[in-house]
C-alpha cells in the first residue's frame, strides 16, 4: 500500500476538459467495437449479400437495358451508404444499452457538459461506421470501380459525413429509449424506407411522381447521390446509361449540385446533434 | 446553515406526481464524518442521494454539497463528489483499468497523476492484480469494490454510497467496511451512505433514521441506543394475548407481539427474568433478553421493525422506480 496518498484536484470546467471527455467517449466507442467481432461481421453481411447476390441476380435481368456497365457497379455506392448507416445507427443504439446497464449514469453525473458526451458518441459512431465502410470500399475492384486515390478520398469524406449525421439521428432517437428492443424496432422502421427511397438499390430516374417526391424529401438520398456521382465520374459510361443510373437529384426541375447535397446532410447532422444534446440536457 | 458543513440540507422535498418520496428533510453532515441514512426500502434514501448528487432536481427546499448548491452549481458539486450507486454502473466489456481510465478522463484528472492514482485506488480495494480483466468476469463483490475505487479516483470531498453492501455476502460486506474505515484514515473525506442493515449503521458516526420520506431522528448510534434505554425482553408462551394481559396486570408493563414473540422493555432485564417466572402465573416456553440495538431504536422511533416497514413499503416502490431512471 502506498504510504503517500496521491491527491487529485479536479479542474474547473474548460474547453480542454470537454475535449478530453469527447476523446474518451470516442475512444471507448472504438474499444467496444474492436472487441466485438460478431458485430463487425454481422454489419457487413447485409450489404455484401445485397451487392453480390441481389446485385448479380438483378444485374442479369437488367443487363440489356444498361449496356457497358455492371449493375453491381451501380449498387456499390448505395451499399457503402447502407453499411455506414447501419453501423452508425447501431453505435447510437449503445446509448440505450448504456442506460439499461447503468453506465450512462456514470457519464451523466460527471462534471462535463452533456454536449461533450453526445458529440463524443456521434464522432465515435461516425468513425466506427466509416471504418466499416472502408471494408466495402476495399471491394471496389470486384464490381468494376477503379482504385483511384481521389475517388477514395472523396468517398471517405462523404461516408464520414453521412455516418455522423445518421449517428446523430440515432442518438436523438436513443435519448429517451429505455430498452434495446424498442430502439431496434424503431431503427428498422426508420431505416428500411429510407434505404429503399434513397437510390441505394434502384436508380431514381423515371419514377412515378409520388415516389419521386418521397425520394426528394428523404434525407438519405442526399447522402447516397454524392457518392454515386463521385463513382460515376471515374467510370467511362455512355451518356444515356449515365442518365438512367445516375440522374442526380432535382428540385423543381433543377439539378441539385453535389456541394449543396452535402450541405443538406451536414446541416441535418448539426440539427439532429443539437436536438440530441437538448434531449440529454432535459433528461435530468 | 453551517458554513463548513460537508452537506447541508434544508426543507428538501421531492414528489413524483401525487407521491411524496421525500417530504422535506433537514440535516447537516460534518466534514470528515461517516453519516448514515438508515431506513427501509422505499423510505426516500435513494431519492435524497439523487438530489444531493444533482441527478434529480428537488421539488422544493435546497441543499449544498461541499459548499455548492445542488441546483445552481451543479458542475461544482459534481467535481467534488464521488458516487457509488446501488446498481452497478460499470462497462463490462472494458477492463477494470479501462473503466477507471474512462472515469479519470471524464473528470479531467491531471494526466501526470492518472496512472499512479489508478494504481493506488485499485490496490486499496485489492484489485490491482486483476486490472486487465474484463469487468464482466467480476463477481458482484469485485464490481462493488471497483466502483468504490472509481468513486475515489478523483479525490472527492464527499463520497456517496447508496447501499454499498446490498446483495453481497457477509465476507465481502465486512471487507468493504474495512476499505471504508481505512479510507477515512488515508483521505480527507466525508462519507454519506444509505443502508437498511442495522449492523452496518453501527459503523457510522451519526445516523439519520428516515421513514416514509421524513427524518425521524438524527444522532450517534450510542446516543440513540441510550435514548431507548431499557433492555428488551421477549418471551414465548402458549397464549400471547393472555401473557400481554398478565404483564399489564401484574407488572404494569406494556407489551406487544414483535417478530412472533411477546416483547416488552424493562430497565434491567437480567434481574427482571426471575421475577417474571415467579409471578407471571402462566408457563413460559422461552425467554430472551437483549440490550438495546439499533433495531430497537428504529422500532422505538418509527413504531415498527425495519422488516415490517419494508413489507409495507410497496406504495413507495413505484416512486423509487421513477427516481432510479
Amino acid at each position: 500500500m502506498a504510504a503517500e496518498t496521491i491527491s487529485v484536484r479536479v479542474p474547473a470546467r474548460s474547453a480542454g476538459h470537454d475535449l478530453r471527455a469527447i476523446k474518451i467517449v470516442l475512444h471507448r466507442e472504438m474499444l467496444r467495437f474492436v472487441n466485438d467481432r460478431t458485430r463487425m461481421v454481422s454489419m457487413l453481411t447485409q450489404p455484401v449479400l445485397w451487392l453480390f447476390v441481389m446485385g448479380t441476380g438483378l444485374g442479369s435481368l437488367v443487363q440489356g437495358s444498361i449496356p457497358g456497365i455492371d449493375y453491381r457497379t451501380f449498387m456499390f455506392p448505395g451499399m457503402i451508404s447502407m453499411t455506414v448507416i447501419m453501423t452508425g445507427m447501431f453505435s447510437a443504439g449503445s446509448i440505450v444499452w448504456d442506460r439499461e446497464f447503468g453506465f450512462l449514469r456514470e457519464m451523466l453525473v460527471a462534471p462535463v457538459s452533456r454536449g461533450a458526451i453526445v458529440v463524443g458518441k456521434c464522432l465515435g459512431g461516425a468513425i466506427v461506421a466509416t471504418g466499416q465502410g472502408v471494408v466495402i470500399l476495399a471491394m471496389a475492384g470486384l464490381v468494376g470501380v477503379p482504385y483511384s486515390p481521389t475517388l477514395f478520398l472523396t468517398l471517405l469524406a462523404e461516408m464520414f459525413l453521412a455516418a455522423f449525421t445518421i449517428t446523430a439521428f440515432g442518438v436523438m432517437l436513443a435519448a429517451r429509449m429505455k430498452n434495446m428492443q424498442t430502439f431496434f424496432g424503431l431503427m428498422q422502421m426508420a431505416i428500411m424506407p429510407m434505404m429503399f427511397l434513397s437510390g441505394a438499390m434502384f436508380p431514381l430516374a423515371n419514377l412515378p411522381s409520388w415516389l419521386h417526391v418521397l425520394t426528394v424529401v428523404n434525407p438519405m438520398t442526399y447522402a447516397v447521390d454524392p457518392m454515386r456521382q463521385a463513382v460515376f465520374a471515374h467510370l467511362d459510361v455512355p451518356a444515356q446509361v449515365n442518365a438512367v443510373l445516375n440522374p442526380g437529384v432535382t428540385w423543381f426541375g433543377q439539378q441539385v449540385p453535389v456541394l449543396l447535397e452535402l450541405g443538406v446532410v451536414a446541416a441535418l447532422g448539426a440539427a439532429l446533434l443539437g436536438v440530441g444534446i437538448a434531449q440529454f440536457r432535459r433528461a435530468e | 446553515m453551517g458554513e463548513n458543513a460537508a452537506v447541508a440540507v434544508r426543507g428538501l422535498r421531492k414528489s413524483y406526481g401525487k407521491v411524496d418520496a421525500v417530504k422535506g428533510v433537514d440535516f447537516e453532515v460534518r466534514p470528515g464524518e461517516v453519516f448514515g441514512f438508515l431506513g427501509p426500502n422505499g423510505a426516500g434514501k435513494t431519492t435524497t442521494i439523487n438530489m444531493l448528487c444533482t441527478l434529480v432536481n428537488p421539488t422544493g427546499g435546497g441543499a449544498t454539497v461541499a459548499g455548492h448548491d445542488v441546483v445552481r452549481e451543479r458542475d461544482e458539486v459534481r467535481r467534488n463528489i464521488g458516487l457509488v450507486f446501488q446498481d452497478p454502473t460499470l462497462d463490462g466489456y472494458l477492463s477494470a483499468e479501462q473503466n477507471l481510465r474512462f472515469h479519470a478522463e471524464l473528470y479531467g484528472v491531471p494526466k501526470s497523476v492518472v496512472g499512479d492514482r489508478i494504481r493506488q485506488v485499485m490496490e486499496m480495494v485489492a484489485l490491482w492484480d486483476r486490472k486487465d480483466a474484463k469487468v464482466m468476469t467480476f463477481s458482484g463483490g469485485m464490481k462493488r469494490r471497483l466502483e468504490i475505487a472509481r468513486g475515489l479516483l478523483h479525490s472527492p470531498r464527499v463520497l456517496f454510497l447508496d447501499e454499498p453492501t446490498v446483495g453481497l455476502d457477509p465476507q465481502t460486506r465486512s471487507a468493504i467496511w474495512g476499505y471504508i474505515n481505512q479510507l477515512r484514515l488515508m483521505e480527507d473525506i466525508t462519507i454519506f451512505m444509505t443502508t437498511h442493515y442495522m449492523d452496518e449503521a453501527e459503523y457510522c458516526d451519526r445516523i439519520a433514521i428516515i421513514d416514509h420520506g421524513e427524518i425521524v431522528v438524527i444522532d450517534s448510534p450510542e446516543a440513540l441506543k441510550a435514548s431507548v434505554g431499557e433492555d428488551r425482553v421477549q418471551i414465548q408462551t402458549a397464549d400471547d394475548t393472555a401473557a400481554i394481559e398478565a404483564l399489564r396486570e401484574r407488572f404494569g408493563l406494556e407489551a406487544a407481539v414483535r417478530d412472533g414473540a411477546v416483547t416488552f422493555a424493562v430497565p434491567s432485564g437480567e434481574e427482571f427474568v426471575p421475577r417474571l417466572f415467579a409471578e407471571l402465573g402462566m408457563p413460559i416456553r422461552s425467554v430472551s433478553v437483549s440490550r438495546p440495538s439499533l433495531d430497537d431504536v428504529f422500532m422505538s422511533y418509527t413504531g415498527s421493525t425495519i422488516r415490517d416497514a419494508e413489507a409495507g413499503g410497496d406504495t413507495m416502490a413505484w416512486a423509487r422506480a421513477m427516481a432510479r431512471r
